[in-house]
């Protein structure tokens, strides 16, 4: 028998004083932790696949459990943390690519957190949005450069196709198949009440959902699963999948197990084998091939729709946007390295891409440069977490924000980051009919209403106590922000002065 | 009349609502003094499990009540729509489980006394405690 | 209106409730002839046991008469049925008027003759609550019991004798106990744990002469005994009717309105006959739940409304020393038997239908299989194996289900 050197990262800590053996935790625990023993007449918990995803203590009706780090501890070390010396054991056993889930958690900055925002006092006295009209309604496309008259003298309104929101907050791209069916029920019917879009992801529109198009967002990825014509005309809008801030230069990965008939029949694809989308669209070598698909997909259907072109922030994520700009595309979305994923290789997530709040004020600010800002409207996702990452997010040049992590959060979602086992817990990340049950949409889609309500008040909070009552006027409003701890390269870099200036 | 109606679309086999019932009807002032010492109070909902269903069955409050027609004690009684057993009254004849076309009467754990849903009107509760523990809107309480 | 019930038990319960669900203000006159506010028959034994205490032998609050504006005469006996003046005479020779009358006068114990019977001290029936009250007040720890009938009755007269230590025989014709309800599997089942809790059985016999304090028996044996209680069997009474003229066959003729052949006359209860659903026969089905809801549905019709009491099916749950017994139903047809220790399942099927059960031991949810009967339910919409495994709601279609608990019609 070889050497086991997989410690378990958990521990069950059970009160047994609260403990009253009604085998919730073990009827719920799709890891099989929990087990009711007859001959001791005890609750016992097998720790070692425990991934610490929350159900069980949160379904506990006497609150009789805990879950805590193991504390076993490895010498200690500065360089050779447990956690890296655990991925060489792991490595070393299984010979392969560390996969990982959700959005990259190492200890890098948080410059949503380094950024402060203004309040006016004296002169330009702030707005109680609870009395006055306060506008967080936006517009996404190209903004029309002139206006039109006709022969009358009269003008006209020629617009460029756009997508109207009345929060300036949309759900970012989470595949059917990566998610569960109930969870896009959820975020459809979310997304139609709070009068916004959520993003189909790579796996394509289940049939049952086509009466939510309206308010979807039909994505194109490089695998072009599920992409025909009736998909595209669906939707609200079509987004052009060039990168994913998660995994920025690889393609998508669905492992075969979690391919069902269901999602086969969706995204157009065999049961059972590993959907992996290239890593680049194989018809877009350049920009100007890149423009030729945007075209296409605009002529598919009929000019009536805003094409986006979702990137993930690189290092020279501002000449990238600049080439979108000029492309023909209506919308850029750009995802920064904290974006989550249902699966990615563990050092691609951890190590690749750079941070949106640089990436967002870089692009913002060399499309000004180039007076090219209005050919496009920018969208930033990659960890907005609060009202004030939205805010702040828009001071630094953005139309709208994606949210995905905090909607899922929203749902029940506790961050254990196993999603690539298609064991969740929660009835997101899985195709298992008994795990999906646990996710009602009656339930989830108000959560995910009551998130995007509370956001969209503290906003108006937000813009109010500093004197603005319309989003239009905190869009790339950097006076509004100042830096707390940053140095001046990456103040330069964000375009903010340093709290105290 | 509001009454508890089953989803059974949503129903996880999570048995929170029976231990909840138990312990709501068990006189105990919360749920870990109600299984102290290894009492077992009886729920008068029952969780059935399948393959892949599941869903739970507690008395419909009927029109027809056939138990209340049969009960030789004359313990069964109805009270403003609701079907309620007076306990004391009680012999555990068993004639009220024979006649419930749902097996909703559930045999308490002494053999000798029934128990059934009462909507929890005659507990501190007020209101069904089972749909205020079902995680998962499988059980509610609305007019249907 | 003025309606007049003979009987104070469940079927004249029913029957006021009845009436009253429809008509709310009409005379009642209920005349009984016992003294007692309306008890419930079967708990007699539970009260002799103590199960029961005084109070609650009652069937019925004390207000019950008040609230629902009866007036009672107690001890009072009917003697004769007067369909032309349309009124019935008393014992002490009044008559009481009727528009509507209701015959619920139940059945009698039968006491066959025998051999020396006269000689015996001290002899009782089981059927009153003055019958009980007879008894307690002789009944000694270590006394001598022979009871006469392994029935239902004479059973829960061992069990409540028991409670007092009495040592007890019981004696039957028949070769086995509670033929009514039982199989000969379940009957020797139960037979077992009732002799295991001390009372003896000496079946296959009668007692062939009584003396004052013991019995022979056609089979040789002798039983001493300090008490005798006669429980072979119950005869419906039937005789003021048949002497009015009405239609009596072993018990009262009604159709399924509960009406007899006199004119303005219902019966309902251990006196009539019904229409057994399960066996397409007709016969007394003497069940509490049965006289019930015959009563409730000719007191809607004496008050003017059209109820039929249709489906009508044999139905028992009885327990004798801690050991349950739920049946229904008729056991005629294909047979699914399982047995295991004390629990004893046998389900009946016939024309693809469930027509009968027996469950001993375990008889959690019974009422499901009862209802399958009553119902008629097409067995080829149910899961078999579940049916079989045991009462469960998961056997029927999901559309049925969604009817009866989630209240959605489709």
């Amino acid at each position: 028998m070889a050497i086991n050197y997989m410690n378990p990262l958990f521990e069950v800590v059970r009160n047994y004083d609260r403990c009253i053996k009604c085998r919730v935790c073990e009827r719920q625990c799709a890891n099989e932790v929990h087990h009711y023993d007859p001959d001791l007449d005890k609750m016992v918990a097998d720790e070692t696949s425990c991934v610490d995803c929350q159900r069980c203590v949160t379904l506990c009706p006497t609150r009789a459990l805990k879950i805590r780090k193991n504390e076993n501890e490895f010498r200690e070390n500065g360089n050779w943390s447990q956690q890296v010396m655990d991925e060489v054991y792991k490595q070393a056993g299984s010979g392969g690519v560390l996969l990982s889930a959700m959005g990259n958690p190492r200890e890098y900055p948080v410059y949503w957190d380094k950024i402060l925002l203004n309040a006016s006092q004296v002169t330009n006295p702030p707005i109680d949005p609870l009395r006055e009209p306060m506008e967080t309604k936006t517009f996404l496309g190209k903004k029309d450069q002139e206006i039109h008259y006709d022969e009358n003298g009269k003008a006209e309104f020629k617009h460029n196709p756009y997508l109207e929101l009345d929060v300036p907050i949309m759900f970012s791209a989470m595949s059917f198949g990566s998610i569960s069916k109930n969870a896009h029920e959820s975020l459809a019917r979310a997304a139609q009440e709070l009068g916004t879009y959520y993003n189909t992801g790579e796996g394509g529109l289940h049939k049952d959902f086509y009466k939510y198009g309206p308010n979807t967002i039909c994505q194109v990825a490089s695998g072009r699963f599920g992409v025909f014509k009736e998909y595209l005309d669906t939707g609200a809008a079509i987004e052009i999948k060039m990168g994913q801030g998660a995994k920025p230069g690889i393609g998508g990965h669905l492992p075969g197990m979690k391919i069902n008939e269901e999602i086969s029949r969706t995204r157009m694809i065999p049961k059972g084998t590993d959907a992996i989308s290239p890593a680049p669209h194989h018809d877009i070598y350049s920009i100007e091939d890149l423009r030729q698909l945007v075209l296409s997909l605009k002529e598919a259907t009929n000019w009536e729709k805003p094409v986006i072109v979702k990137i993930a922030a690189v290092h020279n994520v501002a000449a990238i946007a600049s080439g979108i700009a000029r492309s023909g595309a209506d919308i850029i979305a750009i995802d920064g390295y904290r974006g989550g994923t249902g699966a990615a290789p563990t050092r691609i997530r951890d190590n690749v891409g750079i941070p949106i709040e640089l990436a967002l004020a870089s692009v913002d600010q060399r499309l000004r440069d180039e007076g090219i800002r209005n050919n496009i409207s920018i969208v930033v996702g990659g960890s907005i977490r609060s009202s004030a990452d939205v805010v702040k997010a828009v001071a630094l040049g953005a139309d709208a924000v994606y949210i995905a992590t905090a909607a899922l959060l929203s749902m029940g979602c506790h961050l254990c980051r196993s999603c690539n086992t298609g064991k969740c817990n929660w009835g997101i990340a899985t195709q298992r009919a008994d795990l999906v049950k646990r996710l009602n949409p009656d339930i989830a889609y108000k959560r995910l209403v009551n998130l995007v309500h509370a956001w969209d008040h503290e906003i108006k909070e937000m813009m109010g106590g500093m004197g603005i009552n319309s989003l239009e006027s905190l869009r790339g409003n950097r006076l509004m922000l100042r830096g707390i701890g940053l140095n001046q390269k990456e103040l330069d870099i964000l375009g903010i002065m340093h709290a105290g200036e | 009349m509001k009454k508890v109606y089953v989803n059974e679309d949503w129903c996880l086999g999570c048995h929170l609502c029976e231990f909840t019932c138990a312990a709501a009807n068990s006189g105990a002032p919360d749920m870990i003094k109600a299984f102290a010492g290894g009492k077992k109070p009886v729920a008068r909902i029952q969780i059935e499990e399948g393959d892949k269903i599941n869903f739970a069955v507690q008395c419909r409050h009927c029109e027809a009540h056939p138990c209340v027609k049969g009960c030789i004690a004359g313990a069964l009684s109805v009270q403003n729509g609701v079907i309620v057993c007076d306990e004391e009254k009680c012999v555990g004849c068993y004639t009220c489980v024979l006649s419930c076309p749902y097996g909703a009467i559930v045999i308490d754990e002494t053999g000798h006394k029934i128990r059934k849903c009462d909507l929890c009107t005659r507990n501190s509760h007020g209101e069904p405690a089972c749909v205020k523990a079902c995680p998962n809107n499988a059980i509610v309480f609305e007019e249907r | 209106m003025n309606y007049v019930i003979i009987g104070n038990s469940a079927a004249a319960v029913g029957t006021i409730e009845g009436i009253r669900q429809i008509d709310k203000t009409g005379k009642i006159t209920v005349i009984s002839d016992e003294k007692y506010h309306t008890y419930s028959r079967p708990l007699i034994s539970y009260w002799l046991m103590g199960k029961v205490t005084d109070k609650n032998i009652y069937y019925r609050s004390p207000d019950f008469y008040e609230k629902n504006g009866v007036e009672t005469l107690l001890d009072a006996r009917v003697t004769k049925i007067e369909t032309a003046a349309k009124d019935v005479v008393l014992s002490d020779g009044k008559t009481v008027p009727y528009d509507k009358l209701m015959v619920a006068t139940g059945s009698k114990p039968f006491v066959p003759p025998m051999n020396g019977m006269d000689k015996i001290a001290s002899c009782h029936t089981f059927m009153s609550y003055d019958s009980v009250k007879a008894i307690k007040a002789e009944v000694k720890p270590g006394m001598k019991v022979l009871i006469i009938g392994a029935g239902l009755i004479g059973l829960k007269a061992a069990e409540a004798l028991n409670e007092y230590k009495a040592d007890i025989t019981v004696v039957d014709m028949a070769d086995r106990i509670l033929p009514s309800i039982l199989d000969i599997r379940a009957g020797s089942i139960m037979k077992k744990h009732i002799e295991s809790k001390g009372t003896k059985f000496i079946l296959g016999t009668s007692v062939d002469e009584f003396s004052e304090h013991s019995a022979k028996l056609k089979n040789g044996a002798t039983v001493d005994f300090d008490m005798v209680i006669i429980a072979v069997g119950v005869r419906p009474n039937t005789e003021l009717v048949s002497e009015a003229g009405g239609k009596v066959e072993r018990g009262i003729i009604c159709d399924l309105t509960q009406k007899t052949t006199l004119d303005d006359v219902y019966a309902a209860g251990d006196c009539t006959v019904s229409h057994d659903a399960s066996s397409d026969t007709d016969r007394i089905l003497a069940l509490l739940p049965n006289a019930y809801m015959q009563g409730e549905v000719a007191g809607r019709n004496m008050a003017g409304a059209e109820t039929k009491y249709e489906n009508a099916i044999p139905m028992n749950a009885i327990g004798f020393f801690g050991l349950h017994i739920i049946t229904a139903g008729s056991y005629d047809g294909e047979e699914y038997v399982e047995e295991n220790g004390n629990n004893y399942k046998k389900l009946v099927f016939k024309d693809g239908l469930l027509k009968g059960f027996i469950l001993m031991g375990d008889v959690k949810r019974a009422g499901i299989y009862t209802s399958m009967i009553k119902e008629r339910i097409d067995l080829s919409n149910v899961d078999m194996d579940m049916l079989k495994d045991r009462p469960q709601m998961m056997m029927f279609s999901k559309a049925r289900r969604e009817e009866k608990l989630g209240g959605i019609k489709r």
